[in-house]
Parts: structure tokens; sequence; C-alpha cells
């Protein structure tokens, strides 16, 4: 692979990985949403494959693909069958996002804002080894920026756990693009950590419309001083 | 002895107990269902006393001999603590399996603060669980579920506090916020799941930044020349810290002490704290409480010394004494306005947090010593006083402050034993907090002018506290009591009153543990 063809390559996965994020502010479905999570996840495990295929390190595209599975496969299916379920039991109302606190115009505003601040944040992080990888970088960054934004301004269970994916899936591209990925056995650890953090939050989401008849978050207001 | 079988043990031993439990499942008694009407009786609006609302139940289920199994990982951690604090004085740290379990002299003693809080949890949760039981909030699937977790849990602690390796530190941890999600919503009422939730979507947010930072850690140290299986290696990064980029470092340092931070309990992501200790049974909000911040606190103190290597000693110092004061401040004003014990005990335990992130922020040798031994004291207190509140819950069906009187009077031993709890929070002599706050007053008075304001500070807002924690606990104890003296004989008292004895004994004299504080000390740059 010639040098300009990779380094377009990796700009335009990293752009659709950046576009994904903002597109899951904009939209109301929730179904929508994980569709577009699930195209994060194939973005993301196309950085990881192009490093590997531009340094010879086949171990690389073999975690990328891995991470392919779990981001675009595993975590959109589970939160598909979590969304069937609340759809099954309580109606239309559960699978929109009904009344998020920022509307959208001003969260697409946000979006814009938090991705200068991942480029100012990272600058001595490009600085230290500038390359085609760690110049997009702040890509990541503004990610999860991104994701930390929505966990807090969503109030559907289910739209606040695509908040702490999407944060989970700018810190992997971080990693990929920083230095090609964190040890294999470090990564396996994360990775399973998430897939397990997801079915914990499934279950409780299913306790919640147990306990409270909905899953939104402002109903969870028992306990405070 | 062979040390990786050493090293193994303190994590192995509690899944093998884990699975041991899982395993008998088969032939548990037939699950009726777990019913979601936990929330204490609606009780009359004028304080009652305590016998008012106590519907003693006749018959007890008999305990069987498999609720004591849950010790066996409790003994196995405090013996393998034991040699290994032999061992490291004698021969300096060990390792195994190329560094993945490391063991210096703060392994150790962290591991004999999580076996003796273990010991302490699991002692008492027998006699709990048999009488939620019998009060019908829980079957005999939840109970097994309930020793699962609570094994697994302590096996990801003891990972967390043994390995050598940044990364595997991060995922220990990030394990222990999964397994004790449904420990924190182990009685699935509203406001448990609440609860849960909460503390899964906060913790794990606030824990990836953690991850970030250690990613960019492991970014600065690949730039450094590092290896790749060295660069999250602890000893290696905290030896060659020198040569990491500064910028990259401070940002990572930065997310790291935020992300540990929240699960630490300090601000801004503490959020999760109260709710989570006031929902969990009382033995888990006991290890929780007693040791999982400090474990938590314990990564940051790593992280530390690669920190002041890279960047000097004035970042972090300024960054954790800042952060200490902050939750301190929350802590005690929150204090100020408690009406719920079990909360009022979660804030105790933020503001005792910021108390051992002041001490490792002022990070001298007298400093870092006493946060240590902070750790210990804190561990045993908190949980003593934890699982007495969890018996005075199932006494009196309330978490409410004022709706709790005579307890002295009522249930002598388990409001003594609370009292005396409360007593050793507030850092009274002859406990160990006593010691260890004086310590750190100490060394942060003695520090530079900076650091001798935020220590009084501190201690102007520690006072607060422990007025505010006085006041409140006086209300439970004292009072009129019932005429009738209760039955003499409380079940599950004694592994509260041999914690309550071994943190006077910590505060009276450190005795052989006191060559394994100096040295954990020194092994995180208390020079």
């Amino acid at each position: 692979m010639s040098a300009g063809l990779y380094t377009e390559l990796l700009d335009l996965a990293c752009g659709t990985f950046l576009l994904t994020a903002v597109l899951v502010l904009w939209l109301r479905e929730l179904a929508a949403i994980v569709r577009v999570f699930a195209l994060q996840g194939v973005a993301l495990a196309a950085i990881a494959v192009l490093l590997g295929a531009h340094e010879q390190r086949w171990d690389l595209a073999g975690v990328g693909l891995g991470v392919g599975v779990l981001r675009a496969g595993v975590l959109p299916y589970l939160m598909r069958r979590a969304l069937a379920g609340a759809a099954a039991d309580r109606g239309s109302e559960e699978v929109r996002e009904t009344q998020p606190l920022v509307n959208v115009a001003a969260s697409l505003l946000t979006a814009a804002l938090l991705t200068l601040l991942a480029y100012a944040v990272a600058r001595p992080l490009t600085q230290l080894n500038p390359t085609p990888a760690t110049r997009a970088l702040p890509v990541g960054l503004a990610v999860v920026l991104i994701g930390f934004f929505v966990l807090v301004t969503r109030r559907r269970a289910l739209a606040q756990v695509v908040g702490f994916l999407l944060l989970d899936n700018g810190i992997t591209a971080t990693a990929f693009l920083a230095t090609s990925g964190v040890p294999l056995i470090v990564e396996l650890g994360v990775s399973f950590d998430v897939l397990l953090a997801v079915l914990v939050l499934q279950i409780l989401t299913t306790r919640m419309r147990e306990a409270f008849g909905t899953t939104d978050i402002d109903d969870l207001r028992e306990l405070h001083d | 002895m062979n040390t990786a079988l050493l090293l193994t043990t303190p994590v192995a031993a509690p899944l093998a107990v884990a699975a041991a439990y899982a395993l008998t499942g088969a032939r548990a008694p037939h699950p009726a269902r777990t019913c979601s009407h936990g929330h204490p009786v609606v009780v009359a609006e004028t304080p009652v006393t305590v016998p008012a609302v106590e519907p003693e139940p006749e018959r007890r289920p008999q305990w069987c001999p498999s609720a004591w199994w849950g010790l066996v990982s409790p003994v196995a951690i405090l013996l393998c603590g034991s040699l290994l604090a032999a061992g490291v004085l004698d021969e300096g740290p060990a390792s195994a399996f190329s560094g993945l379990l490391r063991a210096d002299a703060l392994t150790a003693w962290m591991l004999l603060v999580v076996g003796a809080v273990a010991l302490i949890a699991c002692g008492s949760a027998p006699a709990y669980l048999a009488d939620e039981e019998a009060a019908g909030r829980a079957s005999g699937r939840a109970r097994r579920h309930y020793h699962v977790l609570v094994q697994a849990f302590l096996a990801a602690m003891c990972l967390a506090v043994m390995t050598g390796n940044l990364g595997v530190l991060w995922v220990a941890i990030e394990a222990t916020t999964i397994v004790t999600a449904f420990l924190v919503g182990h009685r699935r009422t509203r406001t448990s799941v609440e609860a849960a939730w909460k503390y899964v979507v906060i913790c794990s947010a606030g824990i990836a930044l953690a991850f970030l930072g250690t990613v960019l850690i492991y970014y600065a140290a690949r730039h450094a020349g590092i290896a790749e299986a060295w660069a999250l290696d602890w000893p290696t990064l905290a030896a060659r810290a020198d040569r990491l980029d500064p910028a990259v470092t401070r940002l990572g340092i930065t997310l790291v002490v935020l992300g540990f931070g929240a699960k630490a309990g300090l601000i801004p992501l503490h959020a999760w704290l109260p709710d989570a200790h006031s929902q969990a049974p009382a033995a888990v909000s006991a290890l929780m409480s007693g040791v999982l911040l400090s474990v938590a606190l314990t990564a940051i103190l790593r992280y530390r010394v690669i920190a002041d290597a890279a960047l000097g000693p004035d970042f972090t110092r300024t960054l954790l004494a800042g952060i200490a004061l902050l939750t301190l401040a929350l802590a005690a004003g929150l204090l100020l306005a408690q009406r719920d014990y079990k909360r009022m005990l979660a804030y105790s335990s933020m503001e005792h947090m910021s108390l051992i992130a002041l001490g490792a922020a002022i990070g001298s040798p007298l400093a870092l010593s006493a946060a240590l031994l902070h750790i210990a004291g804190h561990g045993l207190a908190k949980s003593v006083a934890f699982c007495a509140s969890g018996r005075i819950l199932q006494l009196t069906g309330t978490t409410r402050i004022g709706r709790v009187r005579g307890l002295l009077a009522h249930v002598p031993s388990v409001g003594g034993v609370f009292g005396i709890a409360v007593v050793a929070l507030a850092a009274f002599p002859p406990f160990s907090l006593f010691a260890s706050e004086l310590g750190i007053a100490r060394a942060g008075l003695a520090a530079g002018t900076g650091l001798a304001w935020a220590t009084s500070g501190s201690l102007l807002l520690a006072l607060i506290a422990f007025a505010a924690l006085a006041t409140r606990t006086t209300h439970m104890l004292l009072g009129p009591g019932p005429v009738q003296p209760e039955s003499p004989t409380e079940p599950g008292m004694w592994p509260l009153t041999l914690g309550l004895a071994a943190c006077a004994a910590l505060g009276i004299a450190t005795g052989p543990l006191t060559d394994l504080l100096h040295a954990a000390a020194q092994a995180i740059g208390g020079h």
C-alpha cells in the first residue's frame, strides 16, 4: 500500500468514526442510534486493520477484526435485544429519546466545540511523534468527549449505554492511533470488561423497567440527600 | 515457599470458593423468588423506640456449614499476605508470570488490609443473611448469588493489589465495578436498582478516563524507548519515568487521578458513593467502603511515583491536595445535613479518603506511612460500623437517624459496637486513626506554607465532620430504652469485636508491622 493511499484511507476511516458519533447526537430513534453505533464499530475495526496492514503487523489486524466483531456485532446485537424487550413491554414511547436535556441544534454545536477542544488538548500528543496516525489522534479524543456529552444529556437508559460505548470506542481508537493498540492481554481484558459492563447494564435496564415501569433516567430520583 | 504459588493464591482462593458456591447451587432449597418489597415498613411520624416495629422471627433457618466457606478466602489472603510480607522484607519484591503478578511491601500491606476487612465482612455475613431470609427479604438462591459475587469481588481486589502491570490493574478495578453492581442491586427494590445503575454508569465512565490516561502513559513510555512488553510494567516505568514526555504524562496522570478517583470516592465523580453504600447489603458496604476505595487509591499512589519522577512533585501535590480539600468540604457539608445513618457512614468514608489523598499529596515518608496506616484503620473501623449498621437496619427497619433511639438500652451489643466504631472513626485514641491523622497533620504542617494551609483547612473540616458524626450517633444510641432486655446473645458479633480490637491494637503499637509499613511507604516514594 502506498503511503498516500494509506493516509487517505486512514483519514476516511477516522472521518467516518467522528461522523457517526455526531450522528448519534442528531438522531432520536434508539434503533437508528444502534445502527449508527454498529457503523462506528466497523470504522474502528478499519482503523486497526489499516494500521496493521501499514506496519505489516498481522496480529494488530487480528485484534482489529476482533474489536470489530465485538463493537459492530455483539454489542449492537445486545442493545437491539434490549430495545426489542422494551418495545414489546411498553410500546413505542420507550424506543425514542423523548426529551434530551439539550436540543439537537445545541448538541451539534457542542459537538463542534468539543472537537475543537480535542484538537487543542491533543497538540502535545501529536507533537511527540507526528505521523499520519497520530495526526488523526484528536478524532479519538473528540469521540471520547462526545460520548461523555451523550452520557450526561440523554435521559433514556439505553441512550446512556450508547454514550458509555462511544466513550469507550473513542479510547480504543486513541490507543490504536497513538501506539497501535495496547498489549494483547490488556486489550482482551478491556474488551471483556466492556462486554460484561454492557450485559450488566442491560440486566439493570430490565430490572429498572420492572421496578419503575420505564427506563427514563429522570425517574431515578428516590435517592438524594 | 514457591513464590508463584504465594502470588497466585490470594486471587485463586476466592475464585475457588466462588466456584464451590456456584456448584452447590443444584441442591439448594427451592428458590422462592426474591420479593421486591424491601422498603422499610412505613413508620409512624414520631420517633419510635426500637422494639415497637420489630417482629422478631421465631424460626431461624438452620445455619448450613456452607455459609462459613466464605471465611476460607480471607484466611488464605491473610496468610499469603503475612508470608509475602516476611519474604518481601527479607529479599525485596517478588514477581511471577513476567511481572503480571508482583508483590512489594505495599502489596503485602494491602493484602493484609483486604484480608482483615474481608474476615470481618464474611464473618458477619451468615448471621445477616440468615436474618434477611427469616424476614423473607431474600431466598436461598439470592444468598448463593451473594456468596459467589462477594468471592469474585475479593478475587478482583486481590488481583488489583497484586499486579505489577498497570493495564491489568485497570482491568481488575473495572472488574470490581461489574461484580459489585449486582451486589449493590441485590435487594431489587427501586432504590437499590437506582443505586446500582448510577454506580455502574458513573464508575465505568469515570474509570474509562483512567484507561485513557493509562493509554497516554503507555504512549509516552513507548516513545521513551521502553519495549512493548514492559511499557505498562510499574517498576520499569517508575525506574525510567524521568524519560517520559512531560506534556503527555501530565495529561495522562490527570486523567488517571480523576478516573481512579471516581472509584475512590473523590470529587468530581463521587456521586455514586452515598447511594451505592447505603443500598448494598451491610457486608458489601463494609467491603466497598473499607477496602475497595483504598484499593483504588493505591492505584493513584502507584501512578504518583511515575508522575513525581516525570514531572516533579509539585504537579501531583497540587492536584491531589485540591481534590482532597474539595472532597473533604463536600463530605463535611453533607454530613452536617445528614438524616440517614448509612449515608452518614458513606460520607464519612469520603472524608477519610480525602485525608489519605492529602497524605499522598504531602508525600513525605511520615505522611505516606500515616496514609497507609489510615487505610488500615479506616478499613477496620468502617467495616465494623457498616456491619453493625446493617444489623441496626434489620432490628429497626429504618435507616433514618431520627427514627432510631435508645439502641444502647435496647441492644447493648450492637449499639455498643456501633458506638465504639464511630468513636474510632472520629479518630479518638487508642484507635489507630488517631495516630494516623496525627501523623498526616504533623507531616503537613512541616511541609511548607501551601500544604500547611491545606492541612489546617482539612483539620478544621474534619472537626466539623466529627461533630456531625458525634451528634447523629449520640441521638441513635442514647435515649429511653424498653423495659425488658433483649436476648443477650446477638449472633455474628465476634468479627466486629475482633475488628475493633485490631484497630485499637494498631493504634497502640504497630508491632511487627512497623517495618512493613515503612517499607511500603518507601516503595511508593517516601524516601
